[in-house]
């Protein structure tokens, strides 16, 4: 059961973050989707709920998802939908179900690093960055890494390029976290090669994406990227599969959505 | 904690704990149709909506709902019977638990979907677990309530 | 007919569904009620050498914490089974010994849920702890023991803790052994079937206060209201008549409310402290800390020649009934009793019940019938193949057939085999090898795209009552406008046992629906009824209606023929009107009002009791498609075709759905459905993101037949239906899966990476 003694609503970034900065052990709080799982006591919760962070905008070159917009807007707003082949859409339809994807928001999947995230893995595939308020802009590899603490994630930004991506994963059930997911693009030449839930955390592959920049994309190549990616990564072992399992899928998910970028392009 | 919100279209001041969340409320205010499957977000009993549209209960911190309207299936007595006449008419409630949060879902589903397939709308109920029908029944009460073709 | 083979809406669906107040926690808001927490032990194995109750106590609206030193000593099981329970009586309250993580350490009450949780995690405890015992097939005569002292037990269960074995058992008919040494083909496998849970959406609760007349109420999401009295009366040393037990709408079982798992906690605060208190599981505390179904490994050896008849069929099995062995014993026997009929006369059963450290074991829709039925029809399956038979023909020439005798059907008496009374058993087969277009499909074909289907089948019996034990009664009462209410406690959880009774009850009375209450709510006016398990309610109290309402109807006439002043035999009845001739003649409302008066001065009260000499088997026989993703390993059920011998069907809606209810429970235990722990004993599913119960995605096409057959002891034809359906799911989607990918799995459930791995 969740406790939180206090909650503080600021009225602007600033304020949120010096409240961050300022109290020890205060939360940002997402949807809570994940923060309420457990027994958990906050001393202080901050709620962005009230700072606008809840819009989809479109600039120039960039699409940006305020990091307060839930996985159900992103599965049905038009921009996320027109996105790189709606790739960010199709990675959170199989959360659960719309009730909770109304809920939980980017900004919380993104903050939190999960390894397993399906969204994280094709925002990997678009390139995307992240505006953390007082700090500016990182790159969501870089994040994943473990640069930055967490501070206060604005928004999730991506820029606009020629994308067509694919999402693929195999779960044990539908509405399972994913055993193994993947995610791959093209815009131009530019491939990303993207597979995360090994179980740990999602990794771009780069001998991947290099050879298909050499050799192009057909199905051939296709399918020996897609031994390059399992060659090249590490996988592990959890509940919902074993590492050797992994390894032997790996190939199949990331041939089959280069084959569907293939089929798109 | 204290605050001013929308229940089924009637302001309310609402008083409860910090971490407390939307569904334990609802229910200590007497809205016991809000049924509780999970302590995780799982299984979709909980769901009533949320301006409109649904959510988790269990998932919306009451904290969050000031200026809010929570619709709770308490208010849409017509609606519900009438989609309830159809699903009782398959057999496809049986301990019924789920029904309420179901049926929430539903009838957001018949405002939303302009061109409802059997996929999308299984899709869309994905999140409402049922472990006594089997699910066949509720799509066949659906189909007919939604005249799917 | 009017009502019986009709679709009827249940009569409490509408409300249900629109979310009026039914369910224990709806009607039990007492807000002053204390809330119950328990504190549960983070080992698998212990014992408290030190407990330390002061600071938790002083956490303010705390009212009682209480530890072993605090509650009665005895001894007993939570199983709802008829007394003499066969079921070890190997716990108690609360024990300083601890025998799984969760087990229960202590119980606070206070007065809200956070303080309670906030108390909890102040009670200080020491642990001596344990090497636990975990692995089944290492259990039996391990050095370390789970129970250190013998339990007692009603009647010889073959339990013997000093072998940490709860209950044993051997049963064999003719030679097996001679008989296999003289077979042609034999088949010899070792299955593995996992623990499952039950997952209804209602978890465990109760609720406890005194009553005015300083009874213990209770009201509880139970399939065993009887029992439950029963058990608390015993460990509360509280005589049955002063406890009153309320039993509401309840929200899905499947068995696990067949177990008392929590009653007992807030009834002993209650008692404590004199006041209400109310306990909600949570869904971890439901996972980890109530029952699932008992894991087994089973051998089965089965013997045929040439031509594919089956001449004897051998099984032993294991069952891993964890820390206490509520149903250990039953759930073991059943697995042999609804197996062993089906083949062949000469036929064994054997093997052991072990205790372990783990969560316990329990009563789950199919309780061993769905092991068993795994096992066994994944070896006739085998066979088949082996002798290059088809398998559905296999079955159709060795099945038992309708007035066969078998001495392993429930009701045979030394000597006096019992004899099947109903089955289409044959008849299903046949009906679901032409709707999957089987001679077409099986045993594969190829899609494309790396996708194959296979085909596979199974065929399955249970019960409808347990046979010579478990008895339930009806009563009816003619209320003074003329309608009646009917009264049982058969335990309507969700399956609509309320609403076939009022169908049966109509039909006989020969009125609307709505002119029939039905009671089930207070035990205090309801008569007796073991309550809803053993597929028991519709052939038991069902039949109990029948003759309560043909006594009713006999009752009316002889009180018709008082009033109108003729012979009882001259009164005739028909749909509501009692006449003897064109001028005397008046309808149930007026007989009722004169009844019920002065005038009359007779209240009409009609009762019905049975319970069966036999437990009639259901069939069914169940067809899987599956395709199978060949480079994923992945599997999706396409199609599952169930054709089933219910008997009459009573209500076509309510059996159709417990058929895909109970098919898609099958098919989760079939494909990925799992409880699982960690090394040192955690049960580490315990949640619905842990633990997935199949949702609407998982699933492809259902589609159910009936082949009725006629029962005659049951009522109209009548069988069971509520537990027979879930378990051909896994047997044939295995087959299916074995003849799409040549990977055969005979360990559940059936994963994608098992598929994937085994396939070359
Ligand atoms: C039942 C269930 C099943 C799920 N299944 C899947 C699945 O299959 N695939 C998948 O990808 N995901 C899955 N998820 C995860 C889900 O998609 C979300 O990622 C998760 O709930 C976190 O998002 P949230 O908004 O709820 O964040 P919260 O729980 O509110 O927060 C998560 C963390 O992020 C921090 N945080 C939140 N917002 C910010 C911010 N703006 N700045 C800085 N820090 C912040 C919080 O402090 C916290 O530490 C599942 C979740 C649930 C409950
Ligand atoms: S209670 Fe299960 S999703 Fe809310
Ligand atoms: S009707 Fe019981 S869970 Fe859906």
């Amino acid at each position: 059961m969740l406790e939180i003694e206090n909650i503080i609503f600021p009225a602007n970034l600033g304020e949120a973050l010096a409240t961050v900065r300022g109290i020890p052990g205060s939360v940002v709080l997402g949807g809570c989707g994940y923060l309420r799982l457990g027994s958990r006591k906050i001393r202080t919760a901050i709620d962005l709920a009230r700072l606008g962070l809840d819009k989809i905008v479109e600039t120039a070159d960039t699409v940006e998802i305020g990091a307060m917009v839930t996985l159900r807007d992103v599965e049905t707003d038009a921009l996320t939908v027109g996105l790189a082949g709606g790739v960010l859409a199709k990675s959170v339809e199989n959360i659960v179900g719309v009730q909770l994807r109304k809920c939980v928001t980017l900004g919380g999947s993104v903050a939190g690093r999960y390894p397993f995230s399906d969204p994280i893995t094709a925002l990997m595939a678009v390139d995307a960055e992240l505006l953390f308020h007082g700090r500016g802009v990182i790159s969501l590899q870089d994040y994943l890494e473990g640069k930055w603490g967490r501070d206060i994630l604005v928004k999730i930004i991506v820029p606009k390029r020629q994308w067509i991506a694919a999402f693929t994963s195999v779960r044990k059930s539908v509405t399972d976290y994913a055993v193994l997911n993947c995610a791959v693009s093209k815009s131009g030449q530019d491939y990303r090669v993207v597979v995360g839930s090994r179980p740990s955390r999602a990794l771009r592959v780069t001998t991947a994406e290099n050879f298909l920049r050499e050799n192009g994309l057909t199905k051939k190549s296709a399918v020996r990227a897609g031994e390059l990616a399992a060659e090249s990564l590490q996988f592990g072992d959890n509940p919902r599969g074993s590492g050797e399992y992994r390894k032997k899928i790996c190939p199949v998910l990331v041939k089959r959505a280069l084959l569907e970028v293939l089929d798109a392009a | 904690m204290q605050l001013e919100t929308t229940i089924n279209g009637n302001k309310i001041v609402l008083d409860f704990a910090g971490g407390e969340f939307l569904a334990e409320t609802l229910r200590r205010y007497g809205y016991l149709s809000v049924k509780e499957g999970c302590d995780t977000g799982s299984c979709g009993l909980c769901t009533v909506w949320l301006d409109g549209a649904p959510v988790l209960s269990c998932t919306t911190l009451t904290a969050r709902m000031e200026d809010h309207e929570i619709t709770t299936i308490e208010a849409l007595n017509v609606e519900a019977e009438e989609f309830a006449q159809f699903l009782v008419a398959e057999g496809a409630e049986q301990c019924g638990f789920c029904a309420p949060g179901f049926t929430m879902t539903v009838l957001a589903m018949r405002r939303e979907l302009k061109h409802p397939t059997v996929e999308s709308i299984n899709h869309y109920l994905a999140g409402n677990l049922c472990r006594c029908s089997g699910y066949k029944g509720q799509m066949r009460a659906i189909v007919k309530y939604m005249g799917v073709e | 007919m009017k009502y019986i083979g009709k679709r009827i809406p249940k009569i409490d669906g509408v409300g249900l569904v629109k979310g009026v107040p039914a369910y224990t926690s709806d009607l039990a808001i007492n807000n002053n009620a204390l809330i119950v927490k328990i504190l549960r032990s983070p080992h698998a194995s212990a014992r408290i050498i030190h407990i330390d109750t002061t600071d938790a106590m002083a956490v303010p609206g705390v009212e009682c914490v209480l530890t072993y030193k605090d509650v009665p000593e005895t001894a007993f099981t939570l199983a709802g089974q008829s007394f003499p329970e066969p079921s070890p009586y190997d716990r108690r309250i609360l024990d300083p010994v601890l025998r799984y993580v969760g087990d229960e350490v202590a119980i606070v009450a206070a007065s809200n849920e956070r303080v309670a949780l906030r108390a909890l995690a102040k009670i200080k405890v020491e642990y001596e702890v344990f090497t636990p015992v975990l692995d089944v097939e290492s259990a039996l005569d391990n050095e370390l023991k789970v129970h250190a002292t013998q339990p007692h037990t009603n009647f010889d269960v073959g339990c013997d803790a000093s072998r940490n074995v709860a209950a044993a058992h051997s049963l064999e008919f003719g030679d097996v052994e001679a008989e296999l040494s003289r077979c042609e083909v034999v088949i010899e496998q070792t299955y593995r079937t996992q623990a499952q849970a039950h997952a209804m959406m209602e978890t465990y609760r109760a609720s406890t206060s005194i009553d005015v007349h300083g009874r213990l109420q209770v009201m509880t999401s139970t399939q065993i209201p009887y029992h439950v009295r029963r058990h608390l009366s015993v460990i509360l040393g509280l005589p049955k008549s002063k406890i009153k037990i309320l039993k509401p709408r309840v929200g899905g079982s499947f068995g696990g409310k067949q177990t008392a798992s929590v009653e007992i906690f807030p009834a002993i605060v209650t008692m404590k402290t004199g006041k209400a208190a109310h306990l909600v599981y949570t869904r971890q505390e439901t996972f980890c800390c109530t029952t699932s179904r008992h894991a087994m490994v089973l051998t089965v050896r089965l013997g045929a020649d040439k031509q594919g008849n089956i001449k004897v069929v051998d099984i032993h099995t294991l069952s891993d009934t964890g820390a206490y062995g509520e149903h250990a014993p039953t759930v073991f026997w059943v697995v042999g009793q609804k197996t062993l009929p089906l083949y062949s006369a000469i036929c064994r059963y054997h093997g052991h019940a072990v205790y372990t450290n783990k969560a316990p074991g329990g009563a789950l829709r199919g309780y061993g019938a769905t092991q068993g039925t795994f096992a066994l029809e994944s070896a006739v399956n085998e066979l088949a193949e082996k002798l290059g038979m088809d398998p559905a023909e296999l079955r159709l020439k060795n099945l038992i057939k309708e007035n066969d005798a078998h001495e392993a059907l429930c009701g045979s008496l030394p000597g006096r085999p019992a004899v099947l009374a109903s089955s289409s058993l044959d008849r299903c087969i046949k009906k679901g090898m032409e709707l999957i277009n089987w001679k077409n499909s099986f045993p594969a074909k190829d899609i494309g795209a790396n996708k194959r289907r296979g085909y596979g089948m199974a065929v399955t019996m249970q019960g409808s009552g347990i046979a010579q034990i478990d008895t339930g009664s009806v009563t009816i009462k003619l209320n003074e406008d003329g309608f009646f209410t009917v009264s049982h406690a058969a335990s309507d959880m969700g399956q609509g046992s309320d609403t076939m009774i009022c169908q049966i009850a109509a039909e006989v009375l020969e009125v609307e629906m709505d002119q029939i209450i039905v009671a089930s709510f207070d035990l205090d006016t309801l008569p007796y009824d073991p309550g809803a398990y053993a597929s028991s309610g519709t052939y038991v109290a069902g039949k109990a209606a029948v003759i309560a309402a043909e006594q009713m109807v006999a009752q009316m006439r002889g009180a018709a023929a008082r009033i109108l002043d003729v012979s009882a035999e001259a009164v005739a009845y028909d749909s509501g009107l009692l006449s003897a001739s064109a001028d005397k003649k008046m309808s149930i409302s007026e007989l009722a009002t004169t009844l019920c008066s002065f005038a009359g001065m007779d209240q009409l009260i009609s009762k019905g009791t049975y319970g069966g000499e036999t437990s009639p088997p259901p069939f069914i026989a169940g067809f899987a498609e599956v395709e199978v993703d060949l480079e994923t390993g992945e599997s999706k059920v396409i199609d599952y075709v169930a054709v089933v011998d219910c008997g009459t069907v009573i209500n076509e809606n309510l059996a159709r759905i417990q058929v895909e209810g109970g098919i898609v429970m099958g098919i989760g235990l079939g494909l990925f459905e799992e409880v699982r722990y960690s090394g040192k004993g955690r049960l580490t599913t315990n949640s619905f993101m842990e633990y997935k119960i199949p949702s609407r995605l998982d699933i492809g096409e259902i589609r159910v037949a009936f082949e009725e057959s006629h029962e005659p002891t049951g009522p109209y034809g009548a069988k069971s239906i509520g537990e027979v359906v879930c378990n051909t799911p896994a047997p044939a989607i295995t087959e299916a899966i074995y003849n799409a990918t040549g990977m055969r799995c005979r360990n559940l459930p059936v994963t994608a990476e098992k598929i994937l791995m085994g396939i070359e």
